[in-house]
Order: C-alpha cells, then structure tokens, then sequence
C-alpha cells in the first residue's frame, strides 16, 4: 500500500480542498502527493498557528480544511486550538507527525512526544495514533467523524507507521 | 486621528464587504460603531486575522478586508511571505499602525520605531502594497476594493483607544451569522 497515496485519497474523497502543511521530513511523501492533486489547495504555512488561522477562514468561505504538521506544533497551538478553532466549533483535521516515538533516532524529538498526548488530552481533542500501516484504513471514518462534530481532531502518525527512517 | 475615528469613517465603505476584525478593542470598536453579520469579530488568538482573511479570500469569491493592527502582524510576521506568494485579488490587509499595542495599555511596538510594515510587506513579496496617513483612508480603501488586486494597505495614525463595550456576542453566533453572510 502507498500510504501518502492513500492519505490523499481519503482527503480528496471527504471533500477536502484546502490543505496548509508545515513540513517533517515523515510528511514529505504526503505533501508531495497533495502537491500533485488538482482537487487540494496546498499552501503551506510558516508555522503552525498561521495555519490553522488560514483553515479556519477557508472553513468560513465554505471549503473544508486540513492541516499536517509535526507533534512539536503542538506546542505552538495550544493558544490557536482554544480560543479559535474550539471556540468557534470548526473542524480541524490535523495529520501530525508523531515525531520521537519509536524508531526515533532524535533524543530531543522525545521530549515533546511525551506531551504530546497529555496536551491533547488536556485539550479534550479526539485523538487517533496510527502505528502500523494497515491503521490508515481508519482515516476515512476519522474525517468523516471531524466534520460531523465540527472539533480538532488529531491523527498521530509514528515512525513505525511510516516504515521507520532508513539507514539513520 | 485614532483607529475608532478611522473606523467610524470607513464605516460606510465596510458596511457592505466581509470583514476580518482583529482580536481586542479594534473588534469592540468596530462592533460598536457598526455592527454587522458581515462582520467576524476575533475574540481571542492575537495575530491571526490576516492569516483567516487570506483563507477566506482563497476560499470565496467575495472581496475580504482584513483589519489588523500593527502589533498583531509583528506577532505573526510569518503571514507577508505566505499573503506574498498565496495571490488573491478579493484580499485586502488594512493594517492600522498606530505603533503601539492598544488593546493593552499603547506599550509601544517597534513599527513606531525604526520598522516599516509596508517595508516589510514588499520585501516579502507583496506586489501592491500603500501606505497612507489616517485622514486618507477612506479614498484609499476604495480604491483598494475597486482595484481588484491583492492589497497591503498601511494605516499610519495616532495611539488611542475608544472606550466600548466588550463583545457577549457568542462566538458561535459571530462565527454561524458570519459563514451565513458569506454565502449570501
């Protein structure tokens, strides 16, 4: 199965056409596909709050959002994920990295993967964690189950998910 | 002149367009001096009115006026280069520089110092970027929306706020009235 093909998919099938990413090297695959896709507008954000501003006014102008990015991010939008996209009920599908879990060969990644889930707990936010590949198959219900309860939800995708990092 | 002076005067032309008001008193004053459903009044989530009025613009049609505050693009500057490369022509980023940061006290930004929005806005990429002094407003915001291209507008103008009345509006109601307005 090609994952990022996949992914795609699924995003262009739920009638997803707005698409703002910052990148990890794990999403490369994934932002290159929707690169390629003439259904998605890809623009990508210099940080993760931006763009999850940009999602919310496409959400407003009637299109339906996406925003990919990496755990870390997490960090950043605490502040963007309450006071906007909570408080205004919007839908958020975010595809994130999960950066620093197994198979991570970055000691500092670790430290905010283990946060990441308190923070998303704490946030009362849907959360998925997609560890192995044949996980993906859920992403379809997932999107279908953001845009039915208008909140943020989050996808946690591993490096074992994406197949690890190679030689590193 | 002050931003709430600016506000009342550019009233008439903001009446009709879809608006993307920044967080804090420039919301309250605008939501006092003319509320409408038009209107999407930022409650919370300082910096980011540009960035929801650029996925508007890129999502709709309809012409968008962002009013942004010149500390509120200082604390997402990352939105020039993506407002820059991302062209929508129904987009305009009023950016009222009054060189201070007004819903907390009018602390000086450094716009009021040696940095210049309209400056930065260029060197982002930004093809059509005016700056005007705040009496000029008016003329330059309509020619803004009449141009139909992509604008950086810089209002330069005094410090100082109006006293108004805080936003209960749920923000859910700002948000649904909001969406409703844009599909009209």
């Amino acid at each position: 199965m090609n994952i990022d093909k996949k992914i795609t998919d699924d995003l262009v099938a739920n009638g997803i056409s707005f698409v703002t990413t910052v990148p990890c090297k794990q999403l490369a695959g994934v932002i290159d596909e929707i690169d390629r896709r003439n259904e998605i507008y890809h623009i990508p954000s210099n940080k993760e709050d931006e763009g999850m501003g940009l999602c919310a006014g496409a959400f407003m102008g009637g299109q339906r959002p996406a925003i990919i990015m990496q755990n870390t991010a997490i960090g950043v939008t605490i502040n963007t994920l309450a006071t906007l996209i909570q408080y205004y009920r919007m839908p958020l599908p975010m595809i994130i990295s999960y950066r620093g879990e197994l198979r991570e060969p970055v000691a500092c990644q670790v430290e905010m993967a283990v946060h990441t889930k308190a923070l998303l707990a704490q946030m009362a936010i849907p959360t998925y964690h997609f560890h192995k590949q044949a996980d993906v198959e859920e992403l379809d219900n997932i999107l279908k189950y953001t845009f039915m309860c208008n909140k943020p939800v989050a996808v946690l995708t591993d490096a074992n998910f994406w197949g690890g990092y190679g030689d590193q | 002149m002050i931003r709430s002076e600016i506000l009342r005067e550019i009233a008439p032309i903001l009446r009709d367009q879809l608006v993307v008001c920044n967080i804090g008193i420039p919301s309250q004053e605008l939501h006092a001096i003319d509320d409408q459903p038009s209107n999407f009044y930022m409650l919370g989530t300082m910096g980011l009115a540009s960035s929801i009025g650029l996925g508007l613009a890129l999502a709709q049609p309809k012409p968008v006026i962002v009013i942004d505050g010149d500390g509120s693009v200082l604390t997402n500057l990352g939105t020039l280069p993506t407002i820059a490369n991302n062209v929508a022509n129904n987009y305009i980023l009023m950016i009222i520089d009054n060189g201070s940061y007004g819903s907390t006290g009018d602390q000086p930004t450094y716009t009021g110092k040696k940095t210049s929005l309209a400056g930065m806005a260029r060197e982002a990429g930004c093809e059509n970027v005016v700056e005007v002094q705040d009496v000029d407003t008016g003329p330059a915001l309509q020619a803004a929306l009449d141009g139909g291209q992509m604008t950086v507008l810089v209002v330069k103008c005094d410090s100082g706020n109006a006293k108004m009345p805080v936003i209960t509006m749920d923000p859910v109601v700002i948000r649904d009235r909001f969406m409703k307005a844009v599909e009209a």
